[in-house]
């Protein structure tokens, strides 16, 4: 009996697990890594972009949001939408073509690929002549235009991708109609570009690698006009009435040519090459867009004086009297620009350039041309991300607050609407306000609006302001001088290069109560500021923490002190630093946390942990954690480096040796020595091989290296001495296994400013197996992990029982344990690393809801481990609930950028400019919900097929109809 | 600690005639078998006895074979005790001049009483150069085991390492490989892991128990089928304090050899015709012998659960290992560490299924209980009680009091 029993509490249990926890990964947000390709669709107002890696993603309006990913492993070189439907046809690196759709499922859009193909050419031909260089998506909608590296055109019918062998333009019956003389001399080489005529879709112009062009007429299937360009052909475009094509070239010229009837030797009109004098560079996307009155606007990509700005990634833009070479941070993959009209034909209202690490939206209506914020797309990385950190609901007061402080500082983005509108975004509203803020090695911290899909930048706070740096803060400005030629611009946020490595910030925490900030960077500066929506001029104050107290033998090799400014410095509204604490020596900030009902902060590095009253402005404590036997973390970072660059240099010396004795010898016995090289290169590569991947079985000692390192700070309202009065406490657990626990005695309120605080040693813990203390948290009576400081002040939780025992919780990285308090003794635990073999890497606390039943919740650690899976494990009870692989055990950085939310969500980067989000949750999901309708087109395309669109497009209709009823 | 050893029937006077040696001085009382006592009492009898009150004395005495055993704790008293027939011959030396060398395991292959000549004639100061001491471990206890004989196929073997309180490094290496099992689908090549180095002077490789190319089946109970190099890795450091690997060794000459239940003693003692592992193979016959019981102490997991305990110190007060909540137990003061002994103990033995190796263990002279348990039979139910009682010997050098 009792085992049946017992048997149905686990199902219940089990049953109960389904409905609290799931494992998605939902949207990734940020900048794709490596695009390279660019789509739109003016009809559906879609954006795509391919990556090297394959994938494909789609965005239109804020929120509306798209990703597919090819199966081959290949990268995308071309994306093209059909017109005015809703396919988009991507050409990858391994010359096979896909078609994707959006299809509507249960009134919510999808990305799905539904078809594919690749290009076979005759028998015995060789793989160039179906190399696909140009594909052109016919405006019919049914036909797909592909050009090949062999010169053919093959014309193939979508969506089904059936080849019209009939229709194909081979090269051999363009050869034979191009005049002898320009035929005769030279290969016409591949096809460069396919565009059709905006007048009238039957005819195309075919441009070759060598500067040949030929209007087509695709019913006649004959050549109407050559035009016999001399240069390398980068790029054609055929202007909007019709009678005019551009042609760039390689040498950095344009050339315009009258499309004419009859006269088959047109003569170039004009031929220009704008930065000319000296050689160019080639000039690789050319646009021609009217306006309603007045000149066009010509945009092009490329064309720079190839000596003096050759390597410069430049966008020109003339129109009218208006010449202007935007000058982006990296490459430029390819442009488009958006035109207004409901038809998409008027005036070019934005010009929208997608480059290696950012898109960058310019307003072509507004004077000055200024740049539009992206609500999606941004670079995470504009410098390198070093640390994150999430904060859950925050209070409205500060949200607006940080958003004012933000806006002030984007006055000089273009007020236009993101011109980008497609499809709906039916995501139902987020539940709370999240902010992500991110750590940058420059020493800025961002703030992002994490409660949905777009990851939106919210205010940005840089803390180099406080530090002298060698960089003249007028660096990027002295630009755009009268004159100049050509005339730059810089635009876009993507700047890598950080000024000093020592700026970089590593840990991050903000009370969302009270608006306290504190973050810690790379030479032990620990910076507190206050949120304050004036701007002030103030100077801060430096305080040095000697963390050694005495420590002998010691010699730190590292980076030095960041140097404070002394003079007051002007501090722009948002928020403002107003204590700051350099530790000595200054090692980088491994550990941080803030008590803002306490007004203190304490910090870690590699050497001890201080606590610091920053009401006050003095430090309480100092403890150093250094074990004297612990060499490494004695002489800073520094030694582990040089042995990876000693070993690096040794190996290229080893090379370099190899090669010169190579060459060496060559000169007597070429073929002999040659193959004593290879021999010896095998033999190299055997041993390689045969020296297996080893392990050194060996139980942690003590004396281990960085045993001293702060891996966690916690403060904690708890019983620390008896059972009957709580006291506030401070607990730090280290690299080696130890946890310190302080207790702290705060003065009355009243007397807060004046009654110093003090600090008492009152417990230590060595853990027996030695792993480093990963976490620490403090369990109240219910068993139910205590709230944030002020959180109960602030009805934002209920008070933690101090009634019951308190328990402790001390996550290691092998270990869950739970001890008693205020006696410590063990109560129970979970082996981790025993067990599977795997080690904690990233822990957090969540709140589960249950998704049937809404009262019911329960806590639960939130744990990454360093086989990237993720775990959850129950309180108090530290069970393993579930488990879900996540992150690829090989992607380190990954790993280690993992962050969880209090709802059981979490971030981790998957490139250094990409964010995934994923949820642990049922309950706690943001995920891209859209719905994208097909166009009512309206122009040439057959009756029948649009009818069959209205269809679709009411059943659609009908099912999110259905769907939001049911709901 | 578990203290009911067995009485031989055909030793049951009650009495035990002791006669101990000091110097060139005799003593001759006699001990009551049946309640032998405790050993401080013991020492504190001797010192007594021969009136050199604060004399630091090294007891030994003669067993049944004729080897210098060591008396330092109450286990191997009672087994001195217990195994006088029907004298009990005592040699005292002076713990500043002891000679350690005089102590041996390997005593058997000598001619017998050789050693106790050795003792008996004082040896002058310009002697031959004594045999190389080993090392100086602190602590004299199991250092390695092979357990569960009787459940395991033949071709397995279970290996438990004691790491603790050991100046030795585990010293070993892993790696990738891939070894050939037979399925129902015939071969099939399966990844696996292997050992791929022994650390020379490891405790690894001074077990003779382990070699390189051995393969690793399972770790503490788990078995590794499945990891990855640094999975397993990261769980044999984890268990590392008390580590119990099951291989399948390369050489399957030296399985251990089950006789089909005949003498229980024979049971579970492991047969080698390997040279490096010779030496326990015998004496464990030797040791088995003298003990008829045989009891089944197959290695659970569970066990090992127990065995790791905290250091926690409170403010003002003395390091004290955590124990868990619900315990009862009471704790022994923390003994002092005296200066080491260095000896080969003769009394490896078989405690039923376990084969024990005691090798170069020495004697601390204060009482802790049971760090020479095994040579009891039951000496295994009470490991966790001892592993911890070690621990809180080496953790009080290493924590840095407040």
């Amino acid at each position: 009996m009792k085992r049946f029993r017992r048997h149905g509490q686990e199902s219940q249990r089990d049953r109960l697990k389904q409905e609290l926890f799931q494992f998605n990964k939902t949207v990734e947000h940020g900048f794709p890594h490596q695009p390279s390709a660019l789509g739109y669709s003016p009809s559906l107002q879609l954006l795509a972009i391919g990556t090297r890696s394959g994938a494909i993603k789609l965005y239109g309006a804020p929120g509306v949001e798209f990703m597919g990913l090819h199966d081959e492993n290949a990268a995308v070189t071309q994306v093209h939408f059909m017109p005015h439907q809703v396919e988009l046809v991507t050409l990858l690196d391994d010359n096979s073509l896909h078609m994707w759709t959006l299809r509507g499922h249960k009134g919510l859009s999808e990305l799905l690929e539904i078809g594919r193909f690749t290009l076979t050419g005759p028998p015995g031909a060789p793989p160039s002549v179906t190399r696909v260089t140009a594909v052109l998506a016919h405006t019919s909608g049914e036909l797909l235009l592909l050009g090949t590296e062999g010169g053919h055109v093959f014309i193939v019918e979508v969506p089904g991708f059936r080849e019209l062998e009939e229709r194909n333009i081979s090269l051999d019956q363009v050869a034979a109609s191009v005049p002898d003389d320009y035929i005769g001399r030279r290969n016409l080489e591949h096809v460069e570009a396919l565009q059709e005529n905006p007048i009238n879709p039957n005819q195309v112009v075919i441009g070759y690698g060598r500067g040949l062009m030929v209007i087509w007429d695709l019913e006649k299937r004959c050549a109407i006009q050559h035009i016999p360009a001399t240069q390398q052909l980068e790029s054609v475009w055929w202007t909007e009435d019709g009678s005019y094509i551009l042609s760039s070239h390689s040498d950095g010229s344009y050339c315009r040519w009258m499309v004419g009837g009859e006269d088959v030797n047109d003569e170039e009109e004009k031929s220009d090459i704008p930065y000319g004098h000296f050689p160019c560079k080639a000039i690789s996307k050319i646009i021609q867009l009217p306006t309603e009155e007045g000149p066009p606007f010509l945009l092009f990509s490329g064309g720079m004086p190839r000596a003096s700005y050759g390597d410069r990634h430049c966008i020109t833009v003339i129109h009218s009297k208006t010449h202007v070479a935007l000058d982006f941070t990296s490459r430029i993959i390819d442009f488009f620009v958006i035109r207004d009209g409901l038809q998409h034909t008027g005036d070019p209202s934005a010009l929208v350039v997608l480059v290696e690490e950012e898109l960058v939206v310019i307003d072509l209506q507004t004077d000055c041309w200024p740049v539009i914020q992206t609500p999606y797309l941004v670079p995470l990385h504009s410098s390198a991300i070093t640390c994150s950190h999430h904060v859950s609901a925050i209070p409205l007061k500060l949200w607006e607050r940080v958003i004012a402080a933000g806006e002030l500082q984007n006055t000089h983005y273009s007020k236009k609407p993101w011109p980008i509108t497609g499809g709906q975004n039916l995501a139902p509203d987020p539940p709370q306000r999240d902010l992500l803020l991110t750590g940058h090695e420059d020493g800025t911290v961002h703030f992002w609006d994490a409660s949905g899909v777009c990851l939106y930048p919210l205010y940005k706070l840089s803390t180099a302001g406080v530090f002298h740096t060698d960089a003249d803060p007028n660096d990027n400005m002295n630009q755009g001088a009268e004159g100049e030629w050509p005339p730059f611009r810089k635009v876009g946020c993507f700047d890598p290069y950080s000024d000093d490595p020592r700026l970089g910030i590593q840990k991050i925490h903000l009370c969302k109560y009270s608006g306290y900030l504190t973050v810690a960077g790379t030479a032990g500066q620990i910076l507190v500021l206050e949120l304050n929506d004036e701007a002030a001029e103030q100077t801060v104050e430096a305080k040095v923490v000697d963390l050694l107290q005495g420590q002998e033998g010691f010699r730190w090799k590292g980076h030095t002190r960041l140097d404070v400014r002394e003079e007051p410095v002007l501090f722009p509204p948002g928020f403002q630093p107003f204590a700051l604490v350099q530790c000595q020596p200054p090692a980088v900030v491994t550990a941080l946390t803030l008590h803002s009902e306490w007004k203190l902060v304490a910090f870690g590095t590699s050497h001890g942990f201080g606590l610091y009253d920053y009401q006050q402005k003095n430090t309480v404590l100092i403890k150093c954690t250094l074990n004297p036997s612990d060499q490494l973390a004695m002489e800073g970072p520094l030694s582990r480096v040089k042995s990876i660059k000693k070993s690096l240099r040794q190996s290229f010396r080893r090379i370099r040796r190899s090669r010169v004795s190579l060459r060496k010898h060559h000169v007597n016995n070429t073929a002999k020595v040659l193959q004593e090289a290879n021999a010896r290169l095998e033999a190299e590569l055997a041993e390689m091989e045969l020296a297996p991947v080893q392990r050194k079985i060996e139980a942690r000692s003590s004396d281990d290296s960085f045993t001293g390192l702060v891996r966690t700070l916690y403060f904690a309202d708890t019983f620390l001495s008896d059972s009957s009065h709580n006291t506030p406490s401070l607990w730090a657990g280290t690299n080696g296994g130890c946890v310190f626990a302080y207790m702290l005695r705060l003065p009355p309120v009243e007397h807060r400013a004046d009654e110093p605080v003090t600090a008492q040693p009152a417990k230590e813990i060595q853990l027996m197996h030695r792993a480093p203390v990963v976490g620490i948290v403090v369990l109240d009576g219910h068993g139910a992990p205590l709230p944030e400081p002020l959180e109960v002040a602030h009805d934002l939780a209920r008070s933690p029982d101090m009634q019951g025992s308190h328990q402790l919780l001390v996550i290691s990285e092998e270990q869950f344990k739970v001890f008693t308090l205020p006696k410590v003794s063990a109560k129970m635990k979970l082996k981790l690393t025993a067990v599977d073999g795997s080690r904690v890497r990233r822990v957090g606390v969540a709140w589960f809801c249950s998704s049937r039943t809404e009262d019911y919740g329960e806590s639960g650690l939130v744990v990454l481990t360093n086989q990237g899976d993720v775990h959850v494990v129950s309180l108090p009870h530290v069970k393993m609930q579930v488990q879900y692989p996540c992150i690829r055990r090989e992607d380190v950085s990954g790993i280690a950028s993992c962050v969880f939310t209090k709802h059981g969500q979490g971030f981790y980067l998957i490139s250094p400019s990409e964010f995934e989000r994923f949820s642990l949750s049922t309950c706690y999901l943001v995920e891209p919900r859209c719905l994208v309708e097909a166009p009512l087109h309206s122009g040439s395309s057959s009756q029948q097929s649009a009818a069959r669109r209205v269809m679709e497009h009411a059943l659609l209709n009908d099912e999110s109809e259905y769907s939001r009823e049911r709901e | 600690m578990n203290k009911n050893h067995r009485v031989q029937s055909s030793r049951s006077l009650s009495a035990v005639e002791v006669k101990s040696k000091f110097g060139a001085e005799f003593r001759r009382f006699s001990l009551d078998r049946s309640k032998p006592g405790r050993f401080d009492e013991f020492y504190g009898l001797l010192q007594h006895v021969h009136r050199i009150p604060n004399v630091e004395l090294l007891v030994g005495y003669a067993d049944v074979h004729g080897d210098l055993l060591p008396i330092n704790n109450d286990d191997n008293y009672h087994k001195a005790i217990s195994t006088a027939s029907p004298l009990l011959r005592l040699f005292l030396q002076r713990k500043e001049e002891a000679d350690y060398t005089a102590f041996g395991t390997d005593s058997l292959t000598r001619k017998k009483n050789t050693v106790l000549s050795a003792v008996l004639l004082r040896p002058d100061t310009n002697r031959k150069k004594p045999p190389v001491i080993i090392s100086l471990p602190r602590d004299f206890r199991p250092v390695s085991s092979i357990i569960d004989v009787d459940i395991l196929p033949e071709t397995h073997r279970r290996v438990r390492l004691y790491k603790h309180g050991q100046e030795k490094p585990l010293g070993f290496y892993i790696r990738d490989g891939s070894s050939v099992r037979v399925t129902a689908q015939g071969l099939e090549k399966l990844p696996g892991i292997f050992i791929s180095r022994m650390v020379p002077g490891g405790l690894a490789e001074s077990t003779g128990l382990l070699a390189v190319n051995d393969e690793v089946l399972e770790v503490n109970g788990i078995e590794v089928a499945g990891k990855s190099l640094d999975q397993v890795t990261d769980m044999m450091i984890a268990n590392s304090h008390n580590l119990i690997i099951t291989v399948k060794p390369a050489n399957q000459r030296n399985n251990v050899v089950r006789s089909g239940g005949g003498g229980a003693a024979s049971g579970s003692s492991g047969r080698s015709s390997d040279s490096g592992a010779s030496y326990y193979g015998y004496s464990s016959q030797a040791a088995a012998a003298s003990m008829p019981t045989h009891i089944i102490q197959n290695f659970p997991v569970d066990e090992l659960e127990s065995d790791d305990e905290d250091l926690v110190i409170e403010a003002g007060g003395e390091a004290e290992p955590i124990r868990r909540a619900p315990s009862n137990y009471s704790m022994p003061s923390l003994p002092r560490y005296e200066p080491h002994l260095n000896l080969r103990t003769a009394t490896t033995s078989v405690s039923a299924s376990a084969l024990s190796i005691n090798a170069n263990g020495t004697l601390p002279t204060s009482g802790s209980s049971g760090s020479l348990s095994n040579t009891n039979a039951t000496s295994t139910t009470s490991s966790p009680d001892r592993a911890m009682e070690r621990r809180s010997l080496e953790e009080d050098g290493t924590v840095i009091t407040l």
